[in-house]
């Protein structure tokens, strides 16, 4: 909550000051700004829909234990599959993974379940189709997936 | 006149989910509760995220001269261009739904497609607020473990999607040039 009102404060102190300085390219900022999301309002509703229609159906304590049993090579698939497609916040995302290492899930299935969660995005995949059309969408998640699996082995090697 | 096919796929989505939502809930469908509650929490986020970053993203679409960015982070930028752009993006916090504008306004200015994924490598692996959070909970050994490797496997990731983009020509969707369609 503290960290949304830290970018309320930033934008309202933005958007004053910028008035302050000029007034005129201030209300063409805020405009296109303002175009800009509506623009992309539709893709935004598709990512919430489909966010609480995953939750609804998965919620963030059967995730946990369900993560809490997986090990191995199946355990790092599953899981980057699950990453994938979920969608947690880091504030919440990170307390769940403590809770992880706390019950013995091996690390490198920490690594990928945070690489996917955060590099990852099969439900934002209609918003960012909008900015980056349909080709460098699949390309682009695809190869942070094929990543995230990587770095989750090679965390797993090191520590 | 408004044809159904003019509007946009996601309204129709929205609306359709809160039909069912609705339905769900007048006939004591305990699942039509957890959908509201689940569209609550994230959307009670959404609604002040989305419109303080889209706001900043048109205050500094009218602040930023082109020039800075395509020369900093152009085309030509070479080495100190990632440097500088991975050094911006570990400074950003949020989902990675909010980077997408942040990349677009980048571009728009002049900054390469190698960049714009090079940003995105480093907004969802090396964010400092996220890292800090993953100290706390993971310890620093797993969360330098974990950048480390990171950052050489977005870098590599971005040649390859900035090479694809390249020899496909594609770039990023001119969001203007749909919004001038729209008003016609």
């Amino acid at each position: 909550m503290s960290k949304n009102l830290l970018l309320v404060s930033i934008t309202l102190i933005a958007i004053i000051v910028s008035a302050v300085i000029n007034k005129q390219k201030t209300a063409l900022g805020l405009r296109r700004g303002i175009k800009m999301f509506m623009a992309l309002l539709p893709q935004f509703l598709v990512l919430l829909v489909l966010v609480s229609i995953f939750f609804a159906f998965v919620p963030q304590k059967t995730l946990a234990s369900f993560l809490m049993q997986q090990a191995g090579w199946l355990g790092i698939i599953v899981t980057a599959i699950i990453g994938s497609i979920a969608l947690i916040p880091a504030p919440i995302a990170y307390p769940l993974t403590g809770m992880l290492a706390q019950n013995g899930v091996p690390l490198s299935i920490l690594a990928v379940f945070i690489t996917t969660l955060m590099m990852v995005g099969i439900l934002t995949l209609p918003v960012e189709k909008a900015y980056f059309g349909l080709p460098l969408t699949i390309l682009r998640n695809f190869l942070f997936l094929v990543g995230a699996l990587i770095i989750g082995l090679l965390v797993g090697v090191i520590l | 006149m408004k044809k159904i096919s003019d509007i946009p796929f996601g309204y129709i989505v929205a609306l359709i989910f809160a039909l069912t939502s609705f339905v769900l809930i007048v006939l004591e469908i305990p699942f039509g509760k957890q959908l509201v509650r689940e569209f609550t929490a994230f959307s009670s986020e959404m609604v002040i995220i989305l419109p303080c970053i889209f706001i900043l993203i048109g205050l500094l679409d009218v602040w930023i001269p082109k020039q800075l960015i395509q020369q900093h982070i152009g085309e030509e930028s070479g080495f100190r261009g990632a440097v500088y752009v991975i050094m911006l993006a570990m400074f950003q916090g949020g989902p990675l739904y909010g980077a997408f504008p942040t990349v677009h306004l980048l571009w728009k200015k002049g900054c390469s497609m190698r960049n714009v994924f090079m940003y995105l490598g480093a907004f969802s692996s090396l964010k400092i607020p996220m890292m800090l959070f993953e100290v706390n909970f993971l310890g620093w050994k797993f969360t330098l473990a974990r950048a480390a490797i990171a950052l050489p496997v977005f870098v590599i990731i971005a040649y390859i999607m900035a090479r694809y983009a390249r020899v496909k020509g594609l770039q990023m969707k001119n969001l203007t040039y749909k919004e001038t369609k729209g008003q016609q």
